[in-house]
């Protein structure tokens, strides 16, 4: 048996709904950032999956992609990283629920 | 494409995405996330992208897993504050993955096997990225600059 797209594409739809599952169901801070990487590894496993199944083109674009996306999420990590730390000093907490003070 | 190492990776890698998400530990999380995303590198080697999966081996396990540990480190465990679990969240989420899945497997033209493909070499990545994808390549290397120096700047302490 070879994998088809099909099969490479919903083991990425399940990654990205557990990294789903991890942002919107989780109180801390970093949990959700965890999810939120997950959810981009994700989209990368569909960037290449769909450039491997494609008729070879001139040049490899979903591994340009790919590894362009995957600077951006590690710029948005170490963003990420930094907010919740700053977020703990200022208000000795990462449970997310508990950063209200702009709540109307 | 082989498919006993497929089934074995999806395996590997869904198990240890499942135990990120729902752990309690947070230390414990971190780390089955790394190992989530070696195994979507390996999926990357099984689809011959050889070296995207070498970058996020050493990207993601290598720089934004022990990134991940360090605050996990700074701030302390109140456990018994974030322990709770939002239902609400896992309803939505299952229903993205039906809704995906339900629009995967109803869309006919996503039935195919790989075709023969010319093996992929560093050599033509980096004349790719040196000619068409260059200017991409200088705003990527500036936003990571500014992002890096950006958290820098958030986590300074502030003067009293």
């Amino acid at each position: 048996m070879t994998p088809t797209l099909q099969v490479f594409l919903i083991v990425s739809a399940a990654l990205f709904s557990i990294g789903l599952l991890a942002a919107l169901s989780r109180r801390h801070a970093i949990f959700i950032l965890i999810g939120i990487e997950m959810m981009l590894a994700a989209a990368n496993l569909n960037f290449i999956a769909f450039w491997r199944f494609d008729p070879p083109p001139k040049q490899p674009i979903g591994v340009m992609i790919a590894l362009f996306a995957i600077a951006i999420a590690a710029a948005e990590a170490a963003v990420g990283l930094a907010l919740v730390i700053a977020v703990y000093r200022h208000y000795r907490t990462t449970n997310v629920d508990q950063l209200d003070q702009l709540k109307g | 494409m082989n498919g006993l190492a497929f089934i074995l990776i999806a395996m590997v890698t869904l198990a240890a995405a499942l135990a990120a998400a729902t752990l309690r530990s947070l230390m414990h999380a971190a780390l089955s996330f790394a190992v989530a995303l070696v195994g979507i590198a390996a999926f990357f080697f099984l689809l011959g992208a050889e070296f995207v999966g070498l970058a996020l081996v050493f990207i993601y396990t290598g720089a934004v897993a022990v990134l991940i540990v360090f605050p996990i480190l700074l701030t302390p465990r109140d456990v018994g504050k974030t322990r709770g679990f939002n239902w609400g969240g896992a309803i939505v989420a299952a229903a993205v993955f039906g809704g995906l899945i339900w629009s995967i497997l109803k869309t006919q033209s996503l039935a195919i096997v790989a075709p023969h493909m010319p093996r992929l070499t560093v050599k033509q990545i980096g004349a790719a990225l040196m000619t068409g994808y260059v200017w991409p390549l200088q705003c990527v290397g500036l936003l990571l600059t500014a992002a890096l120096i950006g958290a820098l700047i958030l986590v300074l302490e502030e003067k009293q």
